[in-house]
């Protein structure tokens, strides 16, 4: 992983499994209104996200991600 | 102006789309006269009580109920007061001393309720840029903890030994850590892999919290609980509990061989502002505490009922939260809300009440039928109960 793109590739094909309705992704992306995920979808989520990235994002920091953009620059910083 | 239950709605709608079809409403019975811990009078007929987590039916002990009475006659209907000013009362160091001699621990602390015994000491002891780990399946009251508190608050799958050590793998170096996990998860009714947790947690420094409300009394061969029947109970930091539960009344706990723990009764919230419990409760509370320290007898009576209706209720046709019965609670998993609900007023006409659980306490957002056993309930009352269960699961089209 060298730089945004990267990551945001990687982000992107991470929802994929996930993305049931198949809508079209973008920065703007909401997790809840627009891909609509409930609670044990975001667990899944997050775990693989955290698992790919061998970082941890706490619920604290989950609180503050609403969009895929959002999530793509908080990995970008958890991993340094 | 805005209407701020306006965010109530969706949850009305609900409710009222629920309640139009006809249904009882299964979040308003009412209990006229309660006849024994297993029977109770509810809409005029008797009806087998299989919801109340009165696990060693200690709500109508004969010493019990004594102890309660004299405590009313001596001390007073309550103490009016904070348990660091006025609100301590020789019963309720009785009722420390009993719990210190049921988990043979250095340390206990009543508060005046359960949750109130998780909110205080989790959001107590873990602070700013500490660390939380805890199951995504945990108690109310133990992410209401996490809310009051400050620390950083990190979930793993319900049960995933593996995701727990991955996460705490990555915690930063030197951090304080708090691993919150539960004996038995009262939804399901399916116990922790609390050996291997509890080793996984402390090879990586953390300390151990582990809730044991619904296994008290009756788990473990002194019934302290799954820690105690899995051999790790050493290695736990901290025991919550309950009085409302196998104790019978109502209260909170924890339990503790920390030697700083006492410096909690000073310092955490939820412990100094508010109440004492009442004289009469802490009095029936170490009563029954020190009668369920020789309970082997009812614990082994509880665990074939909990056997029996396990293996009856499977053999109906029903679809249950576990394979095997794990503890008292058996979970009994519906389709949707609506049949549900309709099985739920189903067995109420039989003459049979259990808990209706639905989303979002449910996990993976199911809706259950959650009964739970008592030691009191007798093996007659237990086949009587199944043929409730076969009766309303016919009538309402949930079992074939």
């Amino acid at each position: 992983m060298t730089n945004r793109a990267d990551t945001d590739a990687k982000v992107k094909s991470l929802i994929e499994p996930f993305n049931k309705k198949g809508i079209e992704v973008t920065d703007s992306t909401r997790f809840a209104q627009d891909l609509e995920w409930d609670s044990l979808t975001v667990l899944d989520f997050v775990a693989n996200i955290e698992d790919e990235f061998d970082i941890l994002i706490t619920m604290n920091q989950q609180a503050e991600i609403e969009t895929v953009g959002q999530l793509v620059d908080a990995v970008e910083k958890l991993k340094g | 102006m805005t209407d701020l239950f306006s965010k109530f709605d969706p949850l009305i709608e609900t409710r009222e789309q629920l309640l139009a079809t006809g249904l009882t409403d299964p979040f308003n019975l009412v209990m006229e006269r309660v006849v024994s811990p297993t029977v109770a009078i509810c809409n005029g007929r008797e009806t087998v009580l299989l919801g109340t987590y009165n696990y060693m039916g200690m709500t109508f002990d004969q010493d019990v109920i004594a102890a309660g009475k004299q405590a009313l006659d001596e001390y007073g209907s309550g103490t009016t007061g904070s348990r660091v000013l006025n609100g301590t009362y020789a019963g309720h160091k009785a009722c420390e001393e009993a719990l210190k001699d049921f988990y043979a621990m250095d340390h206990a602390m009543v508060f005046s309720t359960g949750y109130q015994a998780n909110l205080g000491i989790i959001s107590t002891i873990a602070g700013k840029d500490d660390y939380i780990v805890l199951d995504i399946d945990s108690h109310a009251s133990i992410y209401d903890g996490c809310a009051l508190g400050n620390a950083n608050i990190v979930p793993f799958r319900h049960n995933d030994i593996d995701a727990l050590e991955k996460r705490l793998k990555r915690l930063p170096e030197g951090a304080g850590v708090l691993v919150v996990l539960e004996g038995v998860y009262s939804m399901l009714g399916d116990i922790a892999p609390l050996k291997e947790m509890v080793a996984v947690s402390k090879a990586h420094g953390a300390m151990v919290l582990v809730d044991e409300a619904h296994s008290m009394g009756f788990i473990g061969e002194h019934g302290r609980g799954v820690a105690e029947a899995q051999g790790c109970i050493d290695d736990v930091d901290f025991i919550i509990g309950t009085f409302s539960k196998s104790v019978g009344t109502v209260g909170g706990f924890c339990v503790s061989n920390h030697p700083k723990f006492e410096i909690m009764r000073l310092v955490c919230r939820p412990y100094v502002f508010t109440a004492s419990l009442p004289p009469s409760v802490v009095a029936t509370a170490a009563t029954s505490i020190r009668k369920l320290m020789h309970g082997a007898d009812k614990r082994a009576h509880l665990w074939e009922n909990s056997k029996k209706l396990h293996a009856g209720l499977k053999a109906l046709g029903f679809q249950l939260g576990t394979d095997e019965p794990q503890s008292a609670i058996i979970a009994v998993i519906m389709p949707d809300l609506e049949k549900g609900a309709a099985m739920w007023e189903a067995l109420l006409h039989e003459g049979l009440y259990v808990n209706l659980a639905r989303p979002p306490a449910t996990p993976a957002n199911m809706t259950l039928l959650r009964c739970s056993l008592c030691a009191e309930h007798s093996s007659e009352q237990v086949d009587q109960i199944l043929g409730m269960f076969e009766a309303a699961g016919r009538a309402t089209g949930c079992i074939g």
